[in-house]
């Protein structure tokens, strides 16, 4: 009995499709060209899964902070942030973070996963409640066990649910912590921000918003769903990440709470680990600059979102509730998936898979992601080759529904 | 053994007093069907169920697809069930024994 057997099953399934040569879960980018091109199996690709939502990952301006912090301050700060770690510019981006958000405090992780594990952890402990939308990311189940709070699980998206575990919990004693997203990754949609705060002030619990996929996205000054519902004041802890719209790497919270500087000697994430180097922090400070100097980026982010949600919605696709960045096309089981994904990967498009138990409601998903970067031309393409691939297989009716008489 | 340890076990409590252990397993009934109802209806094909079928082995659920159906189940009953708890669940048996227990702290 080897240690590894207790994977076995899944081992064979990854076999199988390592055999089939198209794993989704194992595909290198052999060479990037630019912020929606890369070379794939020597062949040139069209990005469209990569959550490079403002497209600043080649950003001029980025780059050149980047290499000017690098040149000043080195590679690396070989330290934890509560030891030789804090540079003065990772205390620089926690002041623009909080600036940008109009709170007091700002605090910077080494991911946007390490943020989550960071704050909910050290939020709440034993003896408190978590209440996490049950379509919750890996990382906030992680930084809920790792707290060692008791978690309910509340149906996604339900503030009438989330009252009634609440309500529940109401004669428990600890402090109750609701979590939720801005947009959720697998599907795309968004929280109802507006009901969710209602809640949250019946019962006098506190709220902790994830805008991972929101920041740059929604909001009029792309500070997420909080600001887009003019909520912001009843958020207690926004958490967010530098690896989607600001092209990084690393994660934040800022608060207006006080007493918030302690979470920096609680919060074992944090203090744990090295922090980020200079020439990361400094691209993140930079892109910040541009999310909030380029609003035209979050237009054409925009605009492309929606071109692509309805085209592939007119060609009959599945997708998720709402139009934004994250673009899920629903398969109809796992393995339609990996052939649909394998077959736009071979013409030159690529995608993202998601399957159970990542997933809602076990679905099995072929998400995109929008940039500002793709081109009209880029998104077309996309579109077109959704379609090809759909009638290909049979998913689609042999004729564009669009072109149907109806 | 401790009470609540039996309970957590799955095995039925050893009380001595055949009121109270009528009463028990008039309840433990009650749960049982409503657990097993709710499954019936959430999963995709029939299944033979009882008490020491184990959840993700032989029914072929994930960890959500769990979650989401004790989600079903706490609603039935107006209780909730920790993540930890359902973490330690293992049998259908298992899980009645949680329930219940849930059920008489409240």
């Amino acid at each position: 009995m080897g240690l590894l057997d207790k994977y076995a099953a899944l081992a064979a399934q990854y076999h199988q499709l390592e055999v089939a040569g198209a794993n989704p879960f194992n595909v290198p980018f052999e060479n990037v060209l630019s912020r929606t091109e890369a070379i794939i199996n020597g062949r040139e690709t069209l990005l469209l899964g990569t959550n490079n939502y403002l497209g600043l990952t080649y950003d001029p301006k980025v780059i050149e902070a980047s290499i000017q912090a690098t040149q000043t301050s080195g590679t690396g700060t070989t330290g934890s942030r509560i030891a030789n770690g804090s540079y003065g510019n990772h205390k620089r981006l926690e002041s623009a973070l909080a600036a940008f958000y109009g709170r007091r405090h700002g605090m910077v992780f080494s991911t946007g996963y390490q943020a989550n594990l960071g704050i909910i952890s050290a939020l709440a402990g034993k003896g408190d409640h978590l209440l996490l939308d049950a379509d919750s990311h890996a990382s906030i189940y992680d930084g809920a066990r790792l707290g060692y709070a008791q978690v309910t699980r509340f149906r996604h998206n339900s503030p009438e649910d989330l009252a009634n575990r609440l309500r529940r919990l109401q004669s428990e004693p600890g402090d109750k912590v609701i979590i939720v997203e801005g947009i959720y990754s697998m599907l795309g949609d968004t929280a109802p921000l507006k009901e969710i705060v209602e809640v949250k002030r019946e019962y006098g619990a506190y709220l902790v918003v994830d805008e991972a996929h929101s920041l740059g996205v929604l909001g009029a000054n792309g500070r997420g769903l909080a600001e887009r519902e003019e909520v912001e004041e009843d958020i207690d802890f926004v958490v967010g990440t530098f690896s989607k719209s600001l092209g990084g790497v690393g994660g934040f919270c800022v608060t207006d709470m006080a007493g918030a500087d302690i979470l920096r000697v609680v919060s074992r994430p944090y203090m744990f680990t090295a922090s980020l180097p200079p020439g990361v922090v400094a691209a993140a400070e930079a892109a910040l600059h541009e999310l909030q100097t380029r609003p035209d980026l979050r237009a054409t982010l925009t605009q492309n979102a929606l071109r692509l949600y309805k085209g592939l919605q007119s060609l009959g696709f599945e997708l998720g509730p709402e139009p934004g960045p994250v673009v899920s096309a629903i398969m109809p089981t796992p393995e339609a998936a990996f052939s649909f994904w394998a077959a736009l990967l071979q013409a030159g498009l690529y995608t993202n898979v998601s399957l159970p138990p990542a997933t809602p409601k076990g679905l099995a998903l072929l998400r995109s992601s929008v940039s500002a970067a793709h081109t009209t031309q880029q998104i077309d393409r996309a579109i077109r080759l959704f379609g090809d691939v759909g009638r290909e297989r049979g998913l689609l009716p042999a004729v564009p529904a669009a072109t149907r008489s109806e | 053994m401790h009470f609540i340890q039996a309970v957590l076990n799955g095995r039925r409590a050893g009380s001595s007093r055949g009121a109270v252990r009528g009463q028990m397993s008039d309840q433990t009934n009650e749960i049982r069907e409503i657990i097993f109802s709710t499954l019936r209806a959430a999963l995709p094909q029939e299944r033979p169920l009882s008490d020491t079928t184990l959840i993700i082995e032989d029914l072929g659920l994930d960890s959500v697809a769990v979650m989401d159906f004790v989600m079903e189940v706490e609603d039935r009953l107006d209780i909730s069930v920790p993540l930890d708890k359902i973490a330690e669940i293992k049998t259908l048996g298992d899980l009645i024994s949680t329930v219940q227990l849930l059920k008489q702290v409240r």
